[in-house]
């Protein structure tokens, strides 16, 4: 059975090594989608609905064909259809240059006829509302109820009850790269540069929609700008640069502008939940009665987690989506869970004060409600509360002294990410020496390279850098999933670990009569082959691969489920200031600590946490789209309003990767999950008053404060 | 249709001279017409520092600044840094500290911290977070490029 061994014996898995495409990323010589220049390479855009609601009566795409430089101009809807929020697809152009592209745009004459919109998830629930959705009664989904428990007994046994509302808001995911894509047709035979987390998926979903057979169809992805959940499908952007290309009979690159990222390119759906809770006078969480929704705009998903992590035995939730004229919802970055923990971190706080407990102890009492990740959770505790130094919380909120003043909070999450089957990969070996890893999976900067080029070199005796690694491409023809939900580690490695392990046998046997040793003996270490038991008999690994002749090894893998884990726990602790006379909150430090499975690579593990902790920091205090209800449009369209966190918010950041388990799973999620919980407590711990609803700005901080 | 410009300049100590149209920003010459695709485009109006380049010693945001405008000036991109063989020392520091991940900011970055490091050996980690505050990064949190640039003075200095 494979294994990954004992980290002590490992030369490469859980040490730190550098990024194989850092050099190319930091030299500027790396190719993304937005990068890629054709020979004869026309400039696509998109004509969106400038109106939040309206039937189009009538689309007039000649002065814009007659500009010149414009090669082509289609539209994306038909007359009679409606248009349900600002930034729809109406009609796409394309030309020479990317100038006369966007002047095309402007010539374009779009008919509205304009009707009543609603961009407030309150406003969509009334009765009388605009409806928006034509698959559902009302702008209401059906309410989804899960009950367990007996929940008035769990009231009859509680001593305090906390009764509150939380709310998060919309966040868009801001990939520095916007969604987009370069296409080219060579006959029938059609080849698409994608900014995407699947090539596979990409390639299954253009060959469905231009009917051709998938290996007509080419996707490649060497490297891309950040995805977050947002860059699965082709998207009506794909499918529209693909179609421009084929009717101008050249490559056509369509990358979307940033206010058409913020507009279309996804975000994570807002959360609005007002819950009853009770908790026993010996700390036990006894009953939890929750409802709430949250819009994912014209989408029908707004889910969220709840009840989270805590056991508690009696429960009810009831959980619905609101349908409003806005661009639709796409998972983000451990979709449902950031919005779900912040509020059940701060309801955890809420019980504990009521009780007079330490809210970390309320949390030890109520454990997990997973028995192994309670054991951990329990551990992650303790490492976090001594690095953030728990002890020195308010013990009293809001009591320090002082214009600012300090508080100390803490929040969980938990993750699956144990990625699953229906990987395909080669690991091949030349007479040269040369090796190579294929797979079909993408880098969309997590590092899954280098990791693949780490468990080769360490199965082959080499060097990271010795690995060829091609992945981001389907003509190989070997398969993998897309880049989400933090499976693609635990998805991939384990069939190049295997793929590794065979080739390697293949090697040894053949070069065991040249050498005069049993195949089973030989090793392969420090750039060589040697036995084990005689060790004059050693040889470099050219030499052994030489014996190849014209010969070469070329092995495929196997996914093994016993060599990765899913189901992770983390907890984060927050140490903010908050500013009494201005309201800003500032973080000044987060402490990170992750339950990580087997670490493959320290060094860019360290990275995705800190990024996804910053991502939750954003979530936090910053970041919020906002819909004005006087135009039905999104007014901060754009990075300058819409903030993400910039270096001058960034914390002190402590991530403890939290070795649990030797098998390995993915952490580009988890880590963002805790930050907004902790963050908010902390602020609570600060200023004695409580903030429910995020981002927790200056301007709330000062309402609250009075 | 306007008619072109001429412009002649100097991009990474060499004589260039291109072509370009009078409203073409300087990011789309350097991306379009010279392909040089290091500068990156990340939101084409100011606010994200993904375009950074150094013009006659001043970092600049070459999204806001026109293409003609370079005519007899001097401009550094990222694709200048590094030796043939041998990486800058703020491109080495950045691979070390993994201040990069998807890396699509990465070259705006290291140019924000040439221009920095070039009027400043010695930068506090204040000034350099205030010197950053410009670049957005989605991916790595900062803390490591904060620290890389710190890195880099120590041994550029
Ligand atoms: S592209 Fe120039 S600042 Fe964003
Ligand atoms: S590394 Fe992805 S945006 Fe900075």
């Amino acid at each position: 059975m494979a294994s990954w061994g004992r980290p002590e014996n490992s030369r490469l898995i859980g040490k730190r090594v550098q990024r194989l495409s850092g050099a190319d990323k930091a030299t500027g010589k790396a190719k993304y989608t937005f990068d890629i220049n054709r020979p004869g390479l026309l400039y696509g855009h998109i004509l969106r609905s400038s109106v939040a609601h309206a039937t189009i009566t009538h689309i007039d795409l000649s002065a814009a064909e007659a500009l010149p430089g414009v090669k082509a101009a289609i539209p994306l809807i038909e007359p009679g259809k409606r248009v349900r929020f600002e930034g729809q697809e109406i009609a796409a152009v394309a030309a020479t240059t990317d100038d006369i592209a966007r002047d095309a745009l402007r010539l374009i004459q779009v008919d509205y006829d304009e009707l009543d919109y609603v961009v407030d998830m309150e406003d969509a629930k009334e009765a009388g509302a605009p409806q928006i959705r034509d698959d559902w009664e009302g702008n209401q989904s059906e309410p989804r109820v899960d009950e367990r428990g007996d929940l008035e007994a769990g009231f009859a046994e509680a001593a305090v009850e906390v009764e509150a509302t939380y709310h998060a808001p919309v966040q868009t995911h801001v990939c520095l790269e916007t969604h987009g894509n370069v296409a080219e047709w060579d006959g029938d035979n059609l080849t698409v540069w994608a900014s995407t987390q699947a090539v596979f998926g990409t390639r299954q979903n253009l060959a469905r929609h231009f009917e051709l057979p998938e290996n007509q169809v080419r996707v490649i992805t060497e490297h891309m700008g950040g995805g977050f959940g947002s860059k699965f499908g082709p998207g009506v952007e794909g499918v529209t640069v693909a179609k421009l290309a084929r009717i101008t009979g050249a490559p056509v690159k369509l990358m979307l502008t940033r206010k058409d990222e913020h507009l279309v390119g996804g975000n994570r759906p807002s959360m609005t939940q007002t819950v009853r809770a009770g908790a026993a006078q010996d700390g036990r969480f006894v009953a939890y009665d929750m409802s709430g929704y949250g819009t994912g705009g014209i989408g029908s998903g707004a889910g969220f987690t709840g009840p989270y992590v805590y056991h508690v035995p009696n429960y009810r939730t009831e959980k619905s989506a609101v349908a409003i004229n806005a661009g639709s919802a796409r998972a983000m970055r451990a979709p449902g869970h950031p919005q779900g923990a912040f509020a059940m971190d701060s309801l955890m706080d809420e019980l504990a004060e009521k009780l007079n407990i330490d809210p970390l102890e309320f949390r030890r009492i109520n454990g997990d409600s997973d028995a192994r990740r309670d054991r951990i959770r329990q551990a992650e505790y303790t490492l976090g509360a001594q690095e953030i130094g728990w002890h020195r919380r308010n013990r009293v909120p809001g009591s320090g002294t002082g214009v600012k003043k300090r508080g100390i909070g803490v929040g969980c999450g938990l993750w699956g990410g144990g990625g699953g089957p229906g990987t395909e990969a080669r690991v091949t070996i030349h007479a040269s020496g040369a090796v190579e890893a294929t797979t079909g999976t993408q880098d969309i900067g997590t590092g899954i390279r280098t990791v693949i080029a780490m468990i080769v070199a360490e199965e082959l005796g080499l060097r990271p850098q010795d690995i060829t690694v091609k992945v981001g491409d389907t003509a190989p023809g070997l398969p993998s999933r897309g880049s989400g939900g933090s499976q693609t580690i635990g998805s991939v490695a384990p069939v190049i670990k295997t793929a590794a392990m065979a080739a390697k046998r293949k090697l040894f046997a053949h070069i065991a009569p040249m050498v005069e040793a049993d195949p089973g003996n030989l090793r392969a270490v420090g750039g060589r082959i040697r036995t084990e038991s005689d060790l004059r008999m050693s040889i470099s690994w050219k030499e052994a691969t030489g014996y190849l002749g014209m010969e070469t090894i070329s092995e495929g893998g196997e996914w093994d489920e016993n060599l990765r884990v899913g189901d992770t726990a983390g907890v984060q602790f927050a140490d903010v200031e908050v500013d009494t006379e201005t309201g800003l909150v500032k973080v000044i430090k987060i402490v990170a600590v992750q339950d990580c499975g087997l670490v493959v690579n320290r060094l860019t593990t360290e990275s995705q946490i800190n990024g996804a902790v910053i991502m939750g920091l954003g979530y936090a205090l910053l970041e919020e789209r906002i819909m004005d209800d006087q135009t039905g449009k999104m007014i901060n369209a754009n990075l300058e309003d819409y903030k993400v966190p910039g270096t001058m918010e960034i914390p002190e950041i402590v991530s403890i990767a939290y070795d649990t388990d030797r098998k390995i799973t993915g952490i580009g999620e988890p880590p963002t999950i805790p930050t907004a919980g902790a963050i908010a407590n902390a602020v609570y711990n600060a200023i004695g008053v409580r903030i429910r609803e995020l981002p927790i700005t200056p301007d709330k901080v000062l309402n609250a404060l009075g | 249709m306007p008619k072109k410009v001429h412009v002649q300049t100097t991009i990474n100590g060499e004589a260039v001279e291109y072509l370009c149209e009078p409203r073409q920003s300087l990011l789309e010459v350097l991306r379009d017409v010279l392909h040089l695709t290091g500068a990156k485009e990340g939101c084409n109006n100011g606010n994200c520092g993904a375009c950074s380049v150094i013009l006659d010693g001043r970092l600049v945001n070459s999204c806001l600044v026109l293409g003609a405008e370079l005519e007899g000036k001097s401009l550094e991109t990222i694709e200048g840094l590094a030796e043939p063989e041998q990486l800058h020392p703020i491109q080495d520091a950045f691979l070390e500290n993994a201040a990069l991940q998807c890396g699509i900011c990465t070259p705006g970055f290291i140019m924000a911290a040439k221009a920095l490091l070039d009027q400043n050996p010695n930068p506090t980690e204040h000034e350099i977070r205030y010197w950053l505050a410009g670049n957005l990064c989605r991916c790595t949190g900062y803390d490591k490029i904060v620290r890389a640039v710190q890195d880099a003075a120590q041994t550029t200095s």
